[in-house]
């Protein structure tokens, strides 16, 4: 079984977090530079992401946070059999306090009944963790921020819905998704990354929504039909107009990653969990050695 | 590019239009969510001098306290302004506020609020926290830290060459309208085909 020195966790789990907050990953830059070269010389979009891009630099130069919202602070954690989630609770709890010490996180807990900041960005249900066990022997800890703009802006549908005339099939789920990105406009911080859960209940379909946008921007679907949905999307979405910002562009997403889960005849939800340009997301894995990678 | 120095006119503020590209430089305060509810709760007299013909921002900054108690901003992005929706424009009325920075716009009630009172309403991009604290040269006092919060507390900054765009004027112009109005023509066509 995998053995760990908790100091020395805690300690990786911060640099964890600290990659997180200061340094976008590379693939999600790459999309950025394109969407430049997407917009014309001389105008505002293309402006726009020119500062985006300096932002981006900056913020890893200096190790500060891109965006000042550091966000929920969403892990996923892959654990091999027998190993403790409230111990690694425990850790990832330490490390957010040092992190929000060390200024790379905001105190973002507020208690729902006093309105009173806890000052540590820790609360209840602060930060999101999920665990899942499995096969390897290796512990993998994948972190995401998401701010409270996108989060503000994502939401869920139940189809049919008959205002949109949005039945309950493939062309239903794009029709309600196409709603969703168009009344976002530019408060989720565009151009934004679309992770889509449809099926399972409210729970489990937003979640599925989430755990999409753990995926790379350049990987494609496994399944046919939803690599289709995806680039259908992810053309005609760019249609809207909506652009950097708000305002207005050729590039409205950056990416679409769609899930499925199987659903109850009576129920088809559809999820969008919109993530700002800001896609902030790295992982970890702990070896069995104490060694760790980065990604 | 414009330049708006703090404490700025009325007057001054009425020349501007939708689309204009400012830099920012002189006082202002920092007001999200709990500041306004307490703001309209409250309207507390301190608030005069420190509003007055200058302009509130809606961001909760990344902080850092040094040792001789004194505060800079590590990250300080504007945060989405329309939550603020319910109360800007008699806030910017009543403590004559000449501008607000935030992102994503804001409403009916405050456009017509901005040509009321005279007032623009300025966009900062969002997500640009790393650059934009270094437009904020120094922290000169927080209140309210205490009650609502780093992110909450009323911030009362210096800020120099801070670059912002008017996306809604005192004549009625609003560029979120605007696109609004552009892509909800594309998303019908999309969805009813």
């Amino acid at each position: 079984m995998i053995q760990y020195d908790a100091g020395r966790v805690k300690n990786q789990l911060l640099e964890l977090i600290r990659l997180a907050a200061t340094d976008l990953p590379e693939d999600v830059v790459e999309s950025i530079r394109n969407a430049r070269e997407n917009e014309p010389e001389g105008s505002s979009a293309r402006s726009v992401f020119g500062m985006l891009l300096k932002n981006i630099e900056l913020a890893r130069e200096e190790s500060t946070p891109i965006c000042q919202d550091t966000g929920t602070n969403i892990y996923m954690v892959y654990i091999p059999e027998g190993v403790s989630m409230r111990k690694l609770t425990a850790l990832i709890h330490e490390a957010t306090s040092e992190a929000v010490d060390k200024s790379y996180l905001r105190p973002n807990a507020v208690d729902s009944i006093t309105g009173k900041n806890s000052g540590n960005n820790i609360g209840e249900g602060q930060p999101f963790i999920h665990f899942e066990e499995w096969d390897n022997d290796y512990i993998e800890f994948k972190l995401m921020l998401k701010g409270g703009g996108c989060e503000n802006v994502s939401t869920q549908y139940k189809l049919p819905d008959v205002g949109l005339g949005a039945g309950r099939d493939m062309d239903g789920v794009y029709k309600v998704i196409v709603d969703a990105v168009n009344q976002a406009q530019g408060l989720g911080c565009a151009p934004g990354i679309l992770g889509i859960g449809i099926g399972g209940d409210r729970t489990s379909s937003h979640l599925t929504a989430k755990s999409q946008l753990f995926r790379k921007m350049t990987d494609t679907n496994a399944d046919a039909a939803l690599a289709e949905l995806e680039s259908k999307l992810y053309a005609d979405l760019n249609k809207l107009g909506v652009g950097p910002m708000g305002f207005g562009g050729n590039t409205t997403v950056l990416g679409v990653k769609v899930g499925t889960l199987h659903r109850l005849p009576a129920s088809f939800f559809v999820s969008i969990s919109y993530m700002c340009w800001a896609y902030r997301r790295h992982s970890m894995i702990l070896n069995t050695n104490g060694e760790v990678s980065y990604d | 590019m414009i330049k708006l120095q703090l404490p700025i006119s009325e007057a001054a503020i009425r020349e501007l239009k939708m689309g204009d590209e400012v830099t920012i430089s002189g006082l202002m305060v920092t007001a999200r969510d709990a500041a306004h509810k307490y703001i309209h709760e409250n309207w507390p007299d301190w608030l005069k001098p420190i509003m007055e013909n200058s302009m509130i921002y809606h961001c909760g900054p990344v902080v850092k306290k040094h040792d001789d108690g004194s505060w800079s901003f590590v990250a300080a992005g504007p945060t989405t302004s329309i939550r603020e929706e319910p109360y800007e424009a008699a806030v910017m009325e009543h403590y004559k506020v000449r501008a607000v920075i935030g992102k994503g716009g804001m409403g009916e009630t405050t456009l017509a609020g901005l040509a009321k009172s005279g007032g623009v309403y300025l966009h900062a991009i969002g997500g640009l926290a790393a650059s934009l604290a270094k437009s904020v040269v120094k922290v000169h006092d927080v209140y309210m830290l205490e009650e609502l919060g780093v992110p909450e507390a009323f911030w009362h900054i210096e800020v120099k060459d801070f670059p912002a765009v008017v996306t809604m004027d005192s004549h009625g112009g609003s560029l979120h309208k605007a696109i609004k109005a552009q892509s909800d023509k594309v998303a019908e066509k999309l969805i009813f085909g």
